[in-house]
């Protein structure tokens, strides 16, 4: 045996052959946990109807101040909303936003969900102020992708919100309970089901970050590198 | 002896051979310490399971150009409390004893210019290893007047250690150097390296047992500032140590002060007792495969010091005035001792040998002492007490039953 402090000498010269962990992020990115707190969308129903009925308590909600929402009556002969009123004017800036999430917990009828985009970085301050015309998403349910945000191929999908205030009776087994909310264009996913083992992570779009660094981290250490 | 370039006086070949062997000698200095910087990181990437600089060139391998050139363009700062002529002067006086040590190293092996006898290294001066020594000492200045003209506390606090830490080191760097030159008859850095030559064997890291190449390279370590001896720049205490009110260009210098150092000093410990060019010659380009072996060996030992730093922990300081005080200095004198005796006769050394046993005792009395000093200065009174030192056998009827270490 070696004293401990020559150990260091052969924990040091093991790394130099097991892989990187380093991800080349501009060129690559780590694949995203499904419930991450992005930048907001403003949904919309099935036939295009906005979701918004400009109730405000997002606003009234927000701890952080960001959300200014004015609501007003919809025009009888070309309504937004299904509702009596419908959010005329929705503003959030991106320099107050925490991504709390609560926002979207008081919304009654799942309007404004955060999407898994978070990689935008504004230049001015007229920017980071996103008005609705910015935040609603398009005919397919799509969030609009403005010139200064990162998207990447796929990260469009799952704008969808976790009901977690609506987990029914508040059981923490909620194995098979619908808990997200609709998604345009891509419908309801299915729940997770991780809390009591069989999970259909591929179905559910939940990835573990062990799935994700199993091909780095050795064998030795439980992984899958060789 | 000296260098048989200026044998037959010294005519224009002569002066261009010499004019073209310290430039060349410079600018392969100033490139490798380019590519030390580099080296180092990706070495100490790969033992972290990091990638490390890849933006610049192909593998990174001009960052530490672009890092030159952006401190180039960096704002030049000098505090107001600072002494300014001799904070400007610092960094020059760490950077020349770094480049001027190169100039003894034998890079290769002895060459045949238009009639001239060229060997391969800047100079070859009679006194050959002093020079080292004296230069090495010179580059405590560089530290030490660095700290100390910056005005402010934290440089002043690293400059303090590292100048008493070089001066510990250097007596254990100097005992060892001595074995090297018992061995070798000689101070000649072309002699010492000749008398090693054709065998691995003639080398002076078995010639002289081993133990003063250990030492050497433990004190090397502790005299160039690096990990795990960084204290003069233990960023934990002392922000960036002596160089912390360093800018721009001043402060590059400081790195590549450092850097040349670590290069230079390897190529010091090749020379000394790795036989420094020797090595497996072949019959095509004869005159390149010694600079091949000497920088082969030398990559080793930048290799080694990286590993080192990414392996070991800092020393506390206590440890390392302990280590080098009462371990290494102590341990390289009983061996230079020995050694020189056994060069007389094997009796004499047998003798030496015993004697330097009977004291050992004594210093291991020492340490324990200072260690019981120290653990009552913490106020640690009961672990003192349990701890304390057997009294010498000697003394101990005399000695009345008295609470051990009253006065501290």
């Amino acid at each position: 045996m070696l004293p401990p402090l020559f150990g260091g000498f052969k924990v040091t010269i093991r790394q130099v052959f097991e892989p990187r962990v380093t991800t080349q992020y501009p060129k690559a990115k780590q694949p995203k946990p499904p419930r991450l707190h992005g930048r907001h969308v403003l949904n919309r129903y099935e036939d295009g109807m906005e979701k918004c009925i400009g109730c405000e308590l997002c606003a009234a909600v927000c701890p952080a101040d960001c959300i200014y929402v004015r609501g007003a009556d919809n025009p009888p002969d070309e309504p937004v909303s299904p509702g009596e009123r419908f959010g005329f004017v929705y503003e959030i800036n991106y320099l107050r936003c925490i991504h709390c999430d609560l926002c979207v917990e008081a919304c009654p009828t799942q309007a404004i969900t955060e999407s898994k985009m978070f990689e935008f970085s504004f230049t001015n301050r007229a920017d980071a102020i996103y008005t609705k015309r910015e935040l609603v998403v398009d005919d397919d349910g799509k969030p609009q992708q403005l010139p200064w945000e990162d998207w990447r191929k796929g990260e469009d999908q799952h704008t969808s919100a976790w009901m977690r205030a609506t987990s029914p009776s508040g059981s923490a087994d909620y194995e098979g309970e619908v808990q997200w909310s609709g998604e345009l264009g891509y419908g309801v996913r299915p729940p997770e089901g991780g809390q009591s083992g069989k999970r259909d992570d591929g179905a559910t779009g939940n990835i573990s970050v062990r799935v994700v660094e199993r091909d780095k981290i050795s064998r030795r250490l439980g992984g899958r590198a060789r | 002896m000296g260098d048989p370039l200026f044998l037959q006086g010294v005519d224009l070949g002569v002066f261009v051979i010499a004019v073209v062997k310290v430039v060349v000698a410079f600018v392969v200095l100033l490139v490798s310490v380019m590519l030390m910087i580099w080296f180092e990181r990706k070495v100490i990437s790969d033992m972290q399971n990091r990638i490390g600089p890849n933006r610049a060139g192909p593998y990174g391998i001009l960052q530490t150009l672009a890092d030159g050139i952006k401190l180039f363009f960096k704002e030049d700062l000098m505090p107001t409390e600072a002494d300014r002529i001799v904070f400007k002067l610092a960094p020059y006086l760490a950077l020349l004893p770094a480049l001027l040590i190169f100039t003894i190293v034998p890079v290769g092996g002895v060459v045949t210019i238009a009639h001239h006898t060229v060997e391969l290294q800047v100079a070859d001066p009679p006194i050959g290893i002093l020079f080292l020594l004296a230069l090495s000492s010179a580059a405590v200045y560089g530290t030490m007047l660095a700290g100390w003209s910056s005005g402010s506390k934290y440089p002043l606090l690293g400059s303090v250690r590292a100048s008493a830490q070089m001066i510990s080191y250097e007596a254990a760097m100097g005992l060892s150097i001595v074995a090297v030159i018992l061995e070798s008859h000689s101070l000649s850095t072309r002699t010492i390296v000749g008398v090693q030559a054709s065998s691995i064997w003639h080398w002076n890291v078995f010639r002289t047992g081993i133990v003063p190449f250990v030492i050497f390279v433990v004190a090397v370590t502790a005299e160039l500032q690096r990990p795990p001896f960084d204290l003069s720049e233990g960023e934990q205490e002392l922000v960036g140590g002596f160089h912390t009110e360093y800018t721009s260009l001043r402060f590059a210098l400081f790195f590549l002060a450092e850097f040349m150092n670590t290069i230079t000093m390897s190529a010091v410990i090749v020379t000394l007792f790795l036989g420094g060019p020797d090595g497996p010659g072949f019959h095509v380009v004869r005159w390149l495969w010694p600079i091949l072996w000497f920088a082969g060996k030398t990559l080793v030992f930048l290799y080694c010091y990286v590993w080192v730093r990414a392996a070991l922990p800092r020393m506390r300081y206590d440890q390392l005035m302990d280590f080098g005080w009462k371990f290494l200095i102590p341990l390289s004198l009983a061996w230079l001792l020995v050694l020189a005796a056994l060069g007389e006769s094997r009796p004499w050394g047998i003798a030496v040998l015993a004697a330097c046993g009977a004291a050992y005792p004594l210093l291991q009395r020492s340490r324990d002492v200072s260690r019981q000093r120290r653990l009552l200065a913490a106020g640690e009174a009961d672990l003192a007490r349990s701890q304390a030192p057997p009294r010498p056998v000697l003394l101990r009827p005399v000695l009345p039953d008295e609470p051990v270490g009253g006065d501290g």
